[in-house]
């Protein structure tokens, strides 16, 4: 009797348990084809990209953020005035928010206007004159909601409208209003403003006239005040137009206004959040944007999940309608004229490690991926000639690769203020010419970037203005051209310019010992042992010891300011595609050491700064082709770099992603994606069938033991009982 | 007890002040305000003004830790050390040096860390300490012998192959829950199953031959002989009088993490992606966010504080020969 009702209450009790996690399961919501989906299922056949973040941004507001993880947000919520051609290559500008590219004129001294042929000497101001057009109108944001009487409803919250409040979304009334040219006005203002420290500050500051002074008058002032302060340079003169005076001539601003540091901002943004109460629930332009773009931050938990939905006041903008040849062919004008954006909501989740992120991705859970090292091999492999190519595992599930050079370089630098390295004697730069030959790094793209890499032959990468492919293109001094592709140069033409040094061998006929040299370098992981031995190697080719330094990032980042490094590795990103932005890390009156500037080798040639402060006001054609192809030389001559290499961006994306073409200069490019949602869950749906043989086989051993164990158990019992 | 209380609570004041003057020290002396700046403003176009600017308005333009050009208590006070620890003891953890409000990051983020980390530890506690009674049970047998080693070899494997080769087979192979990924509410359980699933299985090892030992004492203990000479069972002995008397070792290693469970755990979060206090402070070292560092660590200290008082008081309902005096 007392085992039957031992018996009917522990099948009570599984009963119970059974369907406490029946009902739990129920809950999550599961589609029992897809157990594994971490989405809502009624976000299956939607037309969301998912996409992920592995740290959260530091800045969304325009006027700060300046890293390409903080633009891949807010290039789509915000709009300068102009923005790259989506499709054509070379990158080209047209207007955004501009009704047309802007109207250059020159001025003198006095104000008075120059003709367009004026010479340089005689300009003393660019001014920039720029339509936007009418009817462009914000995103619904609490900072626009007014009341009846025309007053700001949210501007001076009390404590009981606080009290409900968590994030953006709880405001229950949100206007909009139309963008004005004096929003871009007062986001010059706010790039000036001392306390939003803008990175781009101190170099606005030279080229903005008024924007210093503006600066210091405005240092003590509450933002609030910001809008009625004038700026001399920068005037909205009507409601749809304004202008901006830069110093002398600076054709690169153009592409400046095509970066979100010159989107328009709402002085109301700037008076509702500098509510301190809000800043304490961290609510705050930082993290909840104002944008007139094609998506709003509909979402922001940064340690979560960040969501971009279709701004619902989006401006008519459409997909391009002609673009570079075999565009058509690639499939990238198929939505030619359409309006934008193409995708509905955005989720960006937060995803720290590439080995889920990876899985999730070949499971269709993600729209689009890079490849980690750890995957490399499994997803990539190099035909005989070299060529990247997918392995059968994705071409099986039709996942598309895209490779392309990136506008970027990583370089190792000698510092040219360091006794051995550096200088411009006959010694020192075939010291530096030895080296050059003797680092292969094409060895290094094969083995420490996947192949994911272009040896670099100058400062300027592809895709950049004044870069030269083939046999003018190449570095003379490191490669020859044989067979149709430049050569690397023998160890024993890099000794015998290094004995030309007066090292022979690696002697230095100083200590009579191996020439010491010391690479300074924040990669101090075990992972990085391999390279570094890599690098030592690479020198010992030559005989020369290299002593690697080792150090923290704040330790190497005051070695690089006070020039006590001597060697090091350092990249750059391109801001703009223009050769200027590139060579003016080589730029003497840049030097980091002398004028904390971006010239990290504080690399000084006054032939080269000439021609470079030449170039960078020409426009693009023939005669800036030649003075490029001077500066090439003298560097290449000088030797003051490594050139490195180019990054490639190699990215993988399913057959349901289109329109992604490589634009790794275009920040907005997320309005031209296009998702496929019924193929993309008919994929799913066949990927990912839940597989429950386990559970048999595991039921089935469990049964097999169950007997045993029961046995033993009365034995162990009845043992007892006997004791 | 109330008087011990006091006393406890006054002890963990100098103890709070002397881990917060060490948090201090060591941060700044790996880290100068100048680097701080430096992190935050990023590595593009950073000028000596910038960073002059971003000390002046977080307050680290000040010196460390004594103000030679003031008077007076002003030497003290008007120093970064004061300025960036007094309110700590109010709880008030302020903005992070990126801006964001410490105490609601917080409040926000040690949810899923509990979701995590509570149903990791009941149920690991259960399965740990029913194998162990098990073992126990079956002791000087072969089971015994077989689970010993089982237990070994389970504890010789790293807790990363445990999650990464869960995530494998549960997540990619069997495609029974997602891989990673978090929810709110109900939806959070179908994310959970899998790594609550591996931290238990990952702490059998060790935990199981812990509880184990204990059992193991108190089983020749002369309570238990007599509980066997009255007839009882050898599943009652254990489960009523053996488990009973070794609950106060078993208190000690449990109460003592209760308050830490808000903490979180870095490498489980970090891989499943689960939105917790885990990663937090790391990520605050990582971006030399002295503001962050200060407040966990303070938090942290804390906890581990208010734990130990929790196991002395637990002491007393266990155990009624126990007395707080």
């Amino acid at each position: 009797m007392t085992h039957l009702m031992m018996s009917s209450t522990l099948s009570a009790y599984k009963i119970s348990i059974f369907s406490i996690a029946l009902f739990a399961f129920s809950q999550t919501g599961c589609d029992v084809s897809q157990l594994n989906n971490p989405y809502p299922k009624a976000d299956a056949e939607k037309s969301v990209l998912y996409s992920s973040f592995a740290e959260r941004p530091k800045h969304l507001d325009p006027a700060v953020a300046y890293s390409s993880d903080e633009y891949g947000f807010i290039g789509q919520i915000y709009e300068p005035p102009l923005q790259y051609h989506y499709l054509k290559r070379p990158y080209q500008l047209q207007p955004l928010t501009a009704n047309v590219m802007p109207v250059v004129r020159f001025l003198d001294q006095k104000g008075q206007l120059l003709p367009t042929t004026a010479p340089e000497s005689a300009i003393a101001y660019s001014e920039y004159v720029i339509d936007i057009k009418p009817g462009i109108r914000y995103q619904p944001h609490p900072a626009f909601t007014q009341n009846t009487q025309g007053q700001f409803v949210y501007h001076q919250l009390n404590q009981t409208q606080l009290a409900e409040i968590n994030t953006l979304s709880d405001f229950a009334e949100q206007q909009s209003r139309e963008l004005t040219a004096d929003d871009y006005v007062y986001q010059i203002k706010r790039l000036a403003y001392p306390k939003i420290q803008s990175p781009i500050a101190e170099l606005m500051a030279g080229y903005i006239d008024g924007f210093s002074e503006f600066a210091q008058s405005s240092a003590k002032l509450p933002i609030t005040e910001l809008k009625n302060q004038p700026m001399r340079g920068v005037e909205a003169i009507n409601a749809h137009q304004y202008k901006i005076r830069i110093k002398g001539q600076y054709p690169q601003f153009q592409f400046w206004l095509a970066m979100p540091f010159f989107a328009p901002m709402p002085w109301e943004a700037d008076a509702f959040y500098a509510q301190t109460e809000l800043k304490n629930k961290n609510i705050s332009l930082d993290w909840f944007p104002v944008g007139t773009g094609p998506y709003w931050l509909e979402e922001n938990n940064p340690n979560r999940r960040m969501v971009l939905a279709k701004n619902p006041n989006y401006h008519a903008d459409f997909y391009p309608t002609d673009g570079d040849a075999g565009d058509r062919e690639n499939g990238w004008l198929a939505d030619a004229g359409k309006p934008l954006p193409l995708v509905e909501r955005v989720v960006y989740t937060l995803e720290k490690e590439t080995i889920p992120y990876w899985a999730k991705f070949l499971q269709g859970y993600y729209d689009a991926s890079g490849i980690a090292s750890d995957s490399f091999d499994q997803a990539v492999q190099f035909s005989g000639s070299g060529d990247p190519q997918l392995t059968p595992l994705m071409q099986e599930k039709q996942i598309q690769l895209q490779t392309s050079v990136s506008a970027s370089l990583f370089y190792l630098g000698f510092n040219m203020l360091d006794n051995v390295v550096g200088g411009d004697s006959e010694r020192a730069r075939k010291l530096r010419q030895a080296i050059s030959i003797a680092v292969d790094y094409e060895e290094f793209i094969a083995i420490f970037a996947n192949g994911r890499g272009v040896a670099a032959q100058g400062a300027l990468p592809p895709g950049i203005f004044g870069y030269q492919e083939g046999q003018v293109g190449i570095n003379p001094v490191v490669y020859d051209w044989q067979k149709d592709q430049p050569q690397r140069k023998t160890i024993e033409q890099a000794k015998q310019l290094l004995a030309e040094a007066g090292y022979s061998n690696g002697i230095d006929p100083k200590t009579g010992e191996a020439l010491l040299l010391y690479f300074d370098t924040t990669a101090v992981g075990t992972d990085d042992r391999a390279l570094m031995n890599w690098y030592r190697k690479q020198f010992e080719k030559l005989g020369i010891q290299l002593v690697i330094r080792g150090t923290d990032y704040n330790r190497f980042q005051e070695k690089m300011r006070t020039g006590a490094a001597q060697l090091f590795v350092w990249g750059w990103n391109a801001d703009y595609p223009d050769p200027e932005n590139f060579f003016f890390l080589l730029y003497g009156p840049n030097s980091k050491v002398k004028q904390g500037g971006e010239n990290a080798g504080n690399y000084a040639n006054p032939q080269f700064d000439r021609l470079f402060e030449q170039m960078r006001n020409m426009p693009n054609g023939a005669e800036r082709q030649k003075i490029i192809d001077q500066m090439q030389n003298i560097i290449r001559q000088d030797a003051p770099w490594l050139f490195g290499y180019y990054p490639k961006d190699f990215a993988l994306f399913h057959s349901w992603y289109h329109n992604l073409k490589p634009a790794r200069m275009i920040v907005n490019r997320l309005k031209y994606s296009r998702i496929d949602s019924q193929d993309r869950e008919q994929k799913r749906q066949q990927w990912n069938q839940a597989q429950f043989w386990p559970v048999i086989l595991m039921s089935l051993g469990l049964a097999g033991l169950v007997w045993p164990v029961i046995r033993a158990y009365r034995r162990r019992q009845q043992e007892t009982q006997n004791d | 007890m109330i008087n011990y209380l006091i006393r406890r609570l006054l002890y963990a004041l100098p103890l709070l002040m002397a881990v917060n003057v060490l948090t201090f020290v060591l941060f700044f002396v790996v880290n100068s305000p100048d680097d701080m700046a430096r992190m935050q403003l990023g590595q593009k176009r950073v000028t000596e003004q910038a960073i002059a600017n971003w000390k002046h308005q977080h307050g680290y333009d000040l010196p460390l830790l004594f103000n030679s050009d003031e008077q007076g208590a002003k030497q003290l006070t008007t120093t970064i050390f004061y300025q960036k620890s007094v309110n700590l003891f109010l709880f008030d953890f302020g903005i992070s040096d990126s801006g964001r409000n410490i105490g609601a990051d917080i409040q926000q983020r040690m949810w899923p860390s509990l979701a995590l980390a509570l149903p990791s530890l009941i149920v690991g506690l259960l399965v740990n300490i029913s194998l162990a009674l098990f073992m126990v049970l079956f002791r000087n047998s072969y089971l015994e012998l077989g689970g010993s080693v089982l237990l070994v070899m389970l504890m010789s494997i790293s807790s990363l192959f445990y999650i990464i080769g869960g995530q494998f087979l549960i997540g990619k192979l069997l495609k029974w829950v997602p891989i990673s990924g978090y929810d709110s509410g109900w939806s959070a359980i179908k994310f959970l199953m899998l790594p609550v699933m591996i931290s238990v299985v990952a702490g059998i090892g060790s935990g199981v031959r812990w509880y184990r030992s204990l059992f193991l004492e108190e089983v020749e203990k002369d309570y238990v002989r007599t509980a066997r000479a009255k007839g009882l069972s050898e599943t009652q002995v254990l489960f009523k009088h053996v488990l009973q008397n070794a609950m106060i070792p078993i208190l000690t290693g449990v109460v003592v993490v209760l308050p830490l469970l808000f903490m979180g755990s870095l490498i489980m979060e970090s891989f499943f992606s689960i939105p917790g206090l885990g990663s937090y402070t790391i990520d605050a070292i990582n971006r030399q966010d002295f503001a962050i560092v200060r407040s966990m660590v303070f938090l942290g200290s804390v906890l581990y504080i208010a734990g130990l008082l929790l196991t002395d008081i637990s002491y007393t309902l266990v155990d009624p020969r126990v007395r707080l005096s």
